[in-house]
């Protein structure tokens, strides 16, 4: 049996990028602000995390004016969600086996 | 161990990011106790209609009774759960509480015209049944986007109007129970689960 550690998923091995896509797993869209916001981050830093994101296409990218101020927005694509759920998955196998 | 604290920070995203936490349990009680007396009252006003004489129609005065009621229990909704997101740090008018009003007022809308109708039709008896089983479906609807509790306090308030739709005639105990003390209860819930916690952090 292949040990769940061998599957432990690279992208997901930041917490930013794990807080980026638990927020968009249960919303649709949401905008760039809204993510600094919940994540408590700097703009630089949340950019950082999201190009790696969109780079595996977990996520996809919407941009347009809103009242002539850009606005960002992202959402999970289908890949990106089963990624996450498999990750879940080797979360939980790694509890399990240290109980 | 990392794997627990990684997963108890995504169940806290997932809670923050889709879920309206702000709303407060003191917000209930005071809607319960304002409906228990305004439901008292409605019942003094009943029991004495023949000996109070008044010249204006007495639907009108309990469609006033229960105007004030509501708008009591609107305002101190609105300001506890105000409150109570400043303390949280989030805000009051987000994407969260749009989203948990919508889906509450879907149901709430749709109960209340339908209550018009009935008005309308003369059928008065069925009123206080559609108002708790209308009530309720907005309660089911919205617990999606609020407190999973919720979800329970709507299903009592369904069965409660179902069982007033069949005890016709003691529609003002199943209002008063429904509408004042199922606030009550929920707002205690609500308020040691998720107030106390908050008020002393």
């Amino acid at each position: 049996m292949e040990l769940p550690i061998n599957k432990f998923n690279k992208a997901f091995e930041n917490r930013i990028r794990l807080g980026v896509m638990s927020i968009l797993m249960v919303n649709d869209w949401v905008d760039f602000g809204t993510l600094k916001e919940m994540l408590d981050l700097t703009d630089g830093n949340l950019a950082s995390h999201i190009k790696a994101l969109e780079a595996e296409q977990y996520i996809e990218i919407n941009k347009r004016f809103i009242n002539k101020k850009p606005n960002t927005s992202y959402r999970a694509t289908f890949l990106g969600r089963n990624a996450f759920k498999e990750h879940l998955n080797v979360l939980e196998n790694i509890i399990k086996q240290n109980e | 161990m990392t794997q627990i604290e990684d997963l108890k920070e995504i169940r806290n995203l997932m809670e923050k990011s889709s879920r309206f936490l702000s709303l407060s349990g003191m917000s209930g009680i005071i809607a319960g106790i304002a409906a228990l007396l305004g439901a008292a009252y409605a019942w003094w006003f009943i029991s004495n209609i023949e000996m109070l004489n008044y010249a204006v129609n007495p639907i009108l005065i309990l469609f006033i009774d229960a105007l004030v009621i509501f708008i009591i229990a609107l305002f101190a909704g609105v300001y506890f759960s105000w409150r109570k997101a400043i303390k949280q740090g989030v805000p009051f008018w987000g994407k969260t509480s749009k989203r948990l009003l919508i889906n509450f007022l879907i149901p709430l809308v749709t109960g209340g015209i339908f209550c018009l109708f009935l008005i309308y039709h003369g059928y008065y008896l069925m009123i206080i049944p559609a108002t708790l089983i209308f009530y309720g479906l907005a309660l089911v609807n919205a617990s999606k986007f609020t407190y999973a509790d919720t979800y329970y306090f709507g299903l009592s308030e369904i069965i409660l109007g179902l069982l007033a739709s069949f005890f016709n005639g003691y529609g003002i105990w199943f209002w008063g129970i429904g509408f004042g003390v199922l606030h009550i209860l929920y707002g205690i819930v609500i308020y040691f689960k998720y107030d106390y916690g908050v008020a002393n952090k």
